[in-house]
C-alpha cells in the first residue's frame, strides 16, 4: 500500500507540473495569442481585447502569482476559455467532440498491441531460435520506423493500390455523427488503418522487451526446477516464466505510453482523423492558445491516469511492490 | 571492468589470439551490422553535400512535375523539379548532426543527474529522481510541437537540439541512477570514500568508468529518439523548413500529395533512410545490451563458438587482457 501512496504522491506532483507548464505556455512563448486572435477576427470590440488579455495573461493584470491562482481557479471550475478556430465554441466543447475519437482508437489499439506484443515476446523467447525469434530483425526495423512513414506505406498499399480501406477522415463524408449502426460501422471501417499503424509500431517494443526479459527468466533456477518436476511446458511458460518476466513490461508502461501517444498524434495528422492530435495541429498552426492549453492538459492528464492504472496493475502483479517501494 | 584475473589452470594452454582479436571483432553481430549501417550514413552525412549531383533546391528537370527515377535523376525529381537524390545526400547531414548533438547534450545531462542522484542518495536523490520521473511521464511530443511551432520564427537546428535535449535526458538519468545505486556500495567506492577522496572525484573516476557501456547505450537510445522525433517534427512542419533534412523532404512530399499521386520515389527514400538509420541504432543498442547480459546472445552464434572451444573446460574462466 505504501507503494501506491508514494506513486499517488508522485502523480500529484507530476500533474501539478503539467498544469504549471500549461500555465506558462502562452506566457513564455514569443507569439502573442491576443494579437493572433484579433488579427483573425478584426471586428472584435475593444472590450473583447481586454477579455482576451485576461485569458492569455498578455496584458498587465496583477502579478504572475495572482494570474496563476486565477488560472487554477478557472481550471477547477472547468473553464478552459474559448477556442479561436472553433469560435465561438468553448475549448471544453471542442475537447468533448474530439477526445472520444482519440480515446477509443488509441485505447483499443494500445491494449491490442500490449497483449499481442507480450504474447509474441513470450513465444519468441520460449521457442528460442524458432522462426518468430529469427524474424526479430524485422520487428527491430518496424520499431525504428517513424510512425508516419509506416502510415504512409499502409495508405499506399491498402488504400491506393488495393482500395481496401479509406485513407482519410474518421467517417465517410456525408455521414452524420450519432449512435446509429451505419455511422458506427463507417467509423470502425475508417479506424482500421490508423489502428493498424499504432498496433504494428508499438507492438514491436512490447515484444522485444518481453522476449529479452523472458530469456533471462527462463535461465532462472526455479524454471529449471519446474521442468525437473515434470510440469507441463505450457504451465512453466505462462505461470513460471512469463508471470515473472511480464513485470518490467508493466513497469515500463509509463515510459511507453508517451511513445504511443506521440504516434497517435502523428497518425491522426496523416489520416486526418478527427481526434485530439489533428486538433492540436490545427490549433498550433493558427496560434489558438486556449485550445492548445486545453489539449495539452487533457493529453498529460490522460497519460498520468494511464500510468497510475499501470502502477496499480503492477502492485497486483508483483507482491514485492506491496511491501516496499520498488521505484 | 572489475573482474578478477583468474590464472588458467596449469596444463591448459591459453588460446592466445582470443583476447587479442580487438574490440570490434568481439562485438556481437547485431552491433556490427548496426555500426556498419550507421557508419555508412555518417559517411553520407559528411561527404553527401560534395557528391550531390545537383543543388537540392533548384529546378533541374526540364519538365515540371515529379518525374520517376531515370539515369539522369537516379531517384527522380520532386514536383518542383528538384533532384531527390541530391536532397537526400544533403539532408542526411542535418538529420545525423541533430541526432548526435541531442545525444551528446542529453547524455551529459542525464549522466550527471543520474550519477549525482544515485551516489548522494537521500534528499538529493529524491529531488533529482522526482524531476527525472516527471520529465518521463509528461507527454513530450505535444509539448515539443507546441514549443517549437510557437517559438516565433521557425527555430533553427541548435534551438531544436536544445529543446529536444531538454525533454530527452530523463530516460538516461533514470537508468544510470539505478546502476550508480548498485555501484556505490561496492568495496572500491567505499575504499575511495574512506581514503578521503572528494565526492566529484569518486563520481568521475570511480563510478563513471564502470558505467561506460550503459552511458553508450543511453547515448545511442537518445540519438534514436532525437532522429525519429526531429523527422516527425519536420514532417508536420513545425521546425525550420529552409534547410534540407529527411523530415523536411517528407514534409514537402506530403504537402504536395506525393503519396496520393503515386510519386513513391519522392517519399520512400527519405522515409526508408530514416527507418534504416533508426534500425541501425536499435541494433547497436541490442548489441550493447548483449555485451552486458550474455544470456541474450544469439544461441546459434554461441554454439558455433562453443565447438571451437575445448569441450570440457571445467569452469568458466575470466581472463583479463594481460593475464
Amino acid at each position: 500500500m505504501r507503494f501506491i501512496v508514494r506513486r499517488l504522491g508522485f502523480y500529484v506532483v507530476a500533474a501539478w507540473v503539467a498544469v504549471t507548464v500549461n500555465f506558462f505556455i502562452p506566457r513564455a512563448l514569443p507569439g502573442n495569442a491576443v494579437q493572433a486572435m484579433m488579427a483573425k477576427f478584426q471586428d472584435l470590440p475593444p472590450q473583447a481585447y481586454h477579455a482576451l488579455e485576461l485569458q492569455f495573461g498578455t496584458g498587465h493584470q496583477g502579478s504572475l502569482f495572482h494570474q496563476y491562482f486565477g488560472y487554477l481557479g478557472n481550471l477547477l471550475s472547468g473553464n478552459l476559455g474559448t477556442s479561436v478556430i472553433a469560435s465561438p465554441a468553448s475549448v471544453v466543447s471542442v475537447l468533448r467532440a474530439t477526445v472520444p475519437w482519440t480515446l477509443a482508437l488509441v485505447g483499443t489499439a494500445t491494449i491490442i498491441s500490449f497483449v499481442l506484443g507480450t504474447m509474441l515476446g513470450i513465444v519468441a523467447a520460449w521457442r528460442r531460435g524458432g522462426w518468430l525469434d529469427r524474424s526479430l530483425p524485422a520487428f527491430t526495423f518496424i520499431q525504428a520506423t517513424p510512425y508516419f512513414f509506416l502510415a504512409l506505406l499502409l495508405i499506399e498499399l491498402f488504400s491506393l493500390n488495393w482500395h481496401i480501406f479509406p485513407f482519410a477522415n474518421g467517417f465517410a463524408l456525408g455521414d452524420v455523427p450519432g449512435w446509429n449502426w451505419p455511422f458506427i460501422g463507417s467509423a470502425l471501417y475508417h479506424s482500421i488503418l490508423p489502428a493498424l499503424t499504432i498496433v504494428i509500431t508499438s507492438m514491436a517494443g512490447w515484444m522485444l522487451q518481453m522476449r529479452n526479459v523472458m530469456i533471462t527468466t527462463i535461465g532462472e533456477d526455479y524454471v529449471l526446477a519446474a521442468q525437473a518436476k515434470g510440469l507441463k511446458p505450457r504451465r512453466i511458460m505462462f505461470t513460471y516464466a512469463a508471470r515473472n518476466a511480464i513485470l518490467p513490461n508493466i513497469a515500463g508502461f509509463s515510459l511507453a505510453i508517451g511513445f504511443v501517444v506521440a504516434g497517435a498524434l502523428i497518425m491522426e495528422f496523416v489520416f486526418s482523423y478527427p481526434g485530439v492530435g489533428l486538433t492540436l495541429y490545427n490549433a498550433v498552426v493558427s496560434d489558438d492558445y486556449a485550445l492548445i492549453q486545453g489539449i495539452f492538459l487533457v493529453i498529460s492528464m490522460a497519460v498520468l491516469l494511464a500510468c497510475l492504472l499501470a502502477d496499480i496493475v503492477y502492485v497486483i502483479a508483483d507482491p514485492r511492490a506491496r511491501t516496499r517501494a520498488a521505484f | 571492468m572489475a573482474v578478477a584475473a583468474i590464472a588458467p589452470p596449469v596444463g591448459l594452454a591459453t588460446p592466445a589470439p582470443v583476447h587479442r582479436r580487438g574490440l570490434i571483432r568481439s562485438l556481437p553481430l547485431k552491433a556490427k551490422v548496426g555500426g556498419a549501417i550507421l557508419a555508412f550514413y555518417i559517411l553520407m552525412a559528411i561527404i553527401g553535400p560534395t557528391i550531390a549531383p545537383d543543388n537540392p533546391s533548384t529546378q533541374t528537370a526540364t519538365v515540371l512535375g515529379a518525374t520517376a527515377p531515370s539515369l539522369h535523376h537516379l531517384l527522380g525529381t520532386t514536383s518542383f523539379g528538384e533532384d531527390v537524390l541530391s536532397q537526400l545526400l544533403v539532408g542526411m547531414g542535418s538529420t545525423v548532426l541533430l541526432g548526435l548533438l541531442v545525444g551528446a547534450i542529453a547524455t551529459v545531462v542525464g549522466t550527471l543527474v543520474g550519477t549525482t542522484a544515485g551516489y548522494l542518495g537521500g534528499a538529493a536523490d529524491e529531488g533529482l529522481s522526482l524531476l527525472a520521473n516527471v520529465f518521463l511521464v509528461l507527454p513530450a511530443l505535444p509539448l515539443l510541437i507546441i514549443v517549437l511551432a510557437e517559438s516565433g520564427s521557425r527555430s533553427g537546428l541548435v534551438a531544436e537540439a536544445i529543446v529536444l535535449s531538454a525533454l530527452g535526458w530523463a530516460w538516461g538519468a533514470r537508468v544510470i541512477r539505478a546502476q550508480t545505486l548498485t555501484l556505490r556500495s561496492r568495496d572500491f567506492v567505499a575504499a575511495a570514500r574512506e581514503s578521503g577522496e572528494r565526492t566529484w572525484r569518486i563520481i568521475l573516476f570511480e563510478i563513471l568508468p564502470n558505467e561506460v557501456s550503459l552511458i553508450a547505450a543511453s547515448f545511442v537510445g537518445t540519438v534514436l529518439y532525437a532522429i525519429l522525433t526531429s523527422v516527425v517534427l519536420a514532417f508536420i512542419g513545425v521546425v525550420s523548413l529552409t534547410t534540407w533534412s529527411l523530415g523536411t523532404m517528407l514534409y514537402w512530399a506530403q504537402s504536395q500529395e506525393a503519396v496520393t499521386l503515386g510519386d513513391w520515389w519522392w517519399w520512400i527514400p527519405p522515409g526508408a533512410a530514416a527507418a534504416t538509420l533508426g534500425m541501425a541504432l536499435v541494433l547497436l543498442n541490442f548489441g550493447l545490451d548483449e555485451l552486458g547480459n550474455p544470456r541474450l546472445r544469439d544461441t546459434r552464434g554461441r554454439k558455433r563458438r562453443g565447438r571451437q572451444q575445448r569441450p570440457s573446460d571445467p569452469t568458466p574462466v575470466v581472463r583479463e587482457a594481460g593475464a
